[in-house]
């Protein structure tokens, strides 16, 4: 006797794609435009250019020391001559950021407030955060097939679940106190959870959308392996034809990429709140 | 600064419309998962608290709680941790649902308001400070004074001219740009105040505020909260474990035990006649110079006239009935007399002797004594 749940799952995936054809296709169009957008917003100007504004940005938002920081890694990248493939990386890493925040966050407060809710997410989240990351791709490649979207899919279904523990966590942190004060002066549920806690859960909040956009990264660049294009795309290159200095330089820039991105996140989470 | 607060406790802020603002009947909360199993055998079998720990599992936190605040009264609810009172104010403004009984804000019941409604009496008619004080931190003096206002949706200007207002009631102008962390944890709770102030609520609910503060800013911010509030027109509940402070602040006090208000009275009724063990136990150590008056240690005339035959009430220096004692005191060594005259609207009323000034130091009134 053997159990094999592969054998009740394939022919679930089969029907979803016989029969949700349309969906999965919509979805495919939508997330394809999106990227397409970011992708050509970030390869419009010349890569200096975009360097120099990151680099700005990063001054105001963050301090000189990132700023620097920033210079140095988007040079990186550029001088090794893997711009384009960053910035393909880059807007894979926002999209799939972007909707795993989106189901994330609002499941997160709901777990936060419904024990029930959150007794029925914590196995869940258990099972996405352990099953090794190649093993999502393979649904995802059998119902949108090969390409970006497969692995935006795998991502987001990567970046969740920390992004879900620590919002839950975070607006569990709420100081009652605080949340009475807002019942007790007549405000709505919603004035509630805007202004008094979210502000309040901004730390912890912050701190689960750095390790999102991370972990991101790191699914995405595993994604190169079913196509997903970027600089993960390049370590595939690099690996199957035994290129060591292609897998070298790309490996790098996916550190210099990993390194920016954290800092900048950090940078602005660890900014002082207005000054006096 | 005493004499000040005297002359407060004295005018005893004339209740002239006795208004009743709050009106607390019967209140019961119990906590526990078989809550509403308790609350019936409460009232179908009358099990203690103890009783409904053993056989439901269920804490009762307010028993039988009733309560009655005027305007313009300090009501002040002591007891010691435990004790049901943050319960009890939570009762109020229905921070907690009521098990049993009703809670009438201004004559409305509270607990059949509908979500809106109970938000609005909230906003308008019931402020309340927190012993943590509860101020946001990313936000300004100004604007943590301003936010009940900015909850309700008022344009920032108008808000920000009644925060500026409230926190100049509370000596605060100068610092209404500053954060919190900025501040002195007095400095903090005149916030917490003035942010009540602001919404310019006929009550004000303050759980415990200034049980962390230490002794010195404790008293002066007790001074001026109730100079504030009797300037203002205000009616407060006011919670605190420390019967000084009730004393300080309360026109009546209301004393809680267990979930049960054991006695409620001014701090004169409660020092000279405690309701129990427990009470006269709390109100041993506390000084009766102030708080006894002349009409509590008098005794009659004529029980006077039997006692010491031969003198003459016309010889006697005069005293109101509400000279406390620390004023009868003055007026025996400084006259030499052995007795005072207790004259209210031009009759004699009564006599205060020393016998009968010793008694009312310790607490004991004459007739009790005699008795």
């Amino acid at each position: 006797m053997e159990f094999n749940p592969g054998a009740f799952l394939a022919p679930v995936i089969d029907w979803l794609n016989a029969n949700f054809h349309g969906v999965f296709a919509l979805i495919t169009r939508v997330i394809e435009a999106v990227l397409g957008g970011i992708e050509a917003a970030l390869l419009v100007l010349p890569a200096f250019a975009v360097i120099a504004i990151v680099v700005a940005a990063a001054f105001f938002a963050a301090g000189l020391r990132v700023a620097i920081l920033a210079a140095f890694c988007l040079g990186f990248c550029w001088l090794a001559g893997l711009w384009e493939a960053s910035m393909q990386t880059i807007a894979l890493v926002v999209v799939a950021v972007a909707i795993a925040v989106a189901i994330a966050f609002p499941l997160g407060i709901l777990a936060a407030r419904r024990r029930r809710v959150e007794a029925a997410l914590r196995p869940i989240l258990d099972v996405m955060q352990t099953v090794p990351p190649w093993v999502y791709l393979i649904p995802a490649v059998m119902i949108f097939s090969l390409g970006r979207v497969p692995a935006i899919i795998a991502t987001i279904v990567y970046g969740i679940p920390p992004m879900l523990r620590l919002t839950t966590l975070a607006f569990r942190g709420v100081p009652n106190d605080l949340k009475e004060l807002g019942q007790a002066i007549g405000a709505k549920p919603s004035t509630i959870l805007w202004k008094i806690e979210l502000p309040a859960a901004k730390p912890t909040l912050l701190v689960s959308l750095n390790q999102c956009i991370l972990l991101s990264l790191a699914m995405v660049v595993l994604a190169g392996l079913v196509g997903a294009g970027g600089l993960g795309a390049e370590v595939t290159r690099g690996l199957t034809r035994m290129e060591m200095g292609l897998g070298l330089r790309a490996g790098l820039a996916i550190v210099a990429v990993a390194i920016l991105v954290d800092r900048l996140t950090r940078g602005a989470l660890e900014r002082k709140p207005r000054a006096v | 600064m005493a004499a000040r607060l005297l002359a407060n406790k004295n005018n005893r802020v004339d209740m002239e419309s006795n208004e009743v603002l709050i009106d607390c009947q019967s209140v019961w909360k119990v906590f526990g998962e078989r809550s509403a199993e308790a609350i019936r055998s409460i009232a179908e079998r009358g099990l203690t608290k103890r009783e409904i720990l053993k056989e439901y599992n269920c804490v009762v936190g307010v028993s039988d709680a009733t309560l009655q605040v005027l305007r313009g009264e300090i009501f002040c609810i002591m007891g010691l941790s435990g004790s049901g009172k943050s319960t009890l104010i939570r009762l109020l403004n229905r921070l907690i649902e009521p098990s049993l009984g009703k809670v009438l804000v201004k004559g409305r019941d509270i607990a059949t308001m509908d979500a809106a409604t109970l938000r609005e009496t909230r906003a308008r008619h019931i402020g309340m400070v927190f012993q943590s004080v509860a101020l946001l931190p990313q936000r300004t003096v100004l604007e943590n004074a301003a936010f009940g206002l900015e909850v309700q949706g008022v344009p920032r200007d108008e808000r920000n001219r009644a925060a500026e207002a409230a926190l100049a009631k509370v000596g605060l102008s100068d610092w209404k740009s500053r954060f919190p962390r900025e501040l002195s944890g007095g400095m903090q709770q005149r916030v917490g105040l003035a942010r009540a102030l602001t919404s310019d609520p006929e009550i004000i609910l303050m759980d415990e505020p200034f049980s962390a503060l230490d002794p010195l800013i404790r008293r002066q911010l007790q001074d001026e909260f109730r100079q504030l509030t009797k300037d203002l027109g205000k009616s407060a509940v006011f919670i605190t474990h420390d019967l000084d402070e009730a004393i300080r602040i309360g026109d009546r006090i209301a004393i809680m035990k267990d979930g049960v208000i054991i006695q409620e009275g001014t701090a004169e009724q409660i020092v000279m006649n405690p309701a129990d063990q427990y009470v006269a136990d709390f109100v041993a150590g506390i000084s009766r110079l102030h708080l006894v008056k002349a009409h509590s240690v008098m005794v009659p005339v004529d029980q006077w006239r039997r006692q010491s035959p031969g003198l003459s009430l016309d010889g006697l220096p005069h005293c109101s009935p509400e000279a406390d004692i620390d004023m009868l005191i003055g007026k025996i060594t400084g006259t030499g007399s052995d007795a005072i005259a207790i004259a209210d609207g031009g009759g004699i009323v009564g006599v205060v002797t020393t016998r009968s000034l010793l008694l009312g130091v310790r607490g004991e009134p004459e007739v009790r004594a005699a008795a």
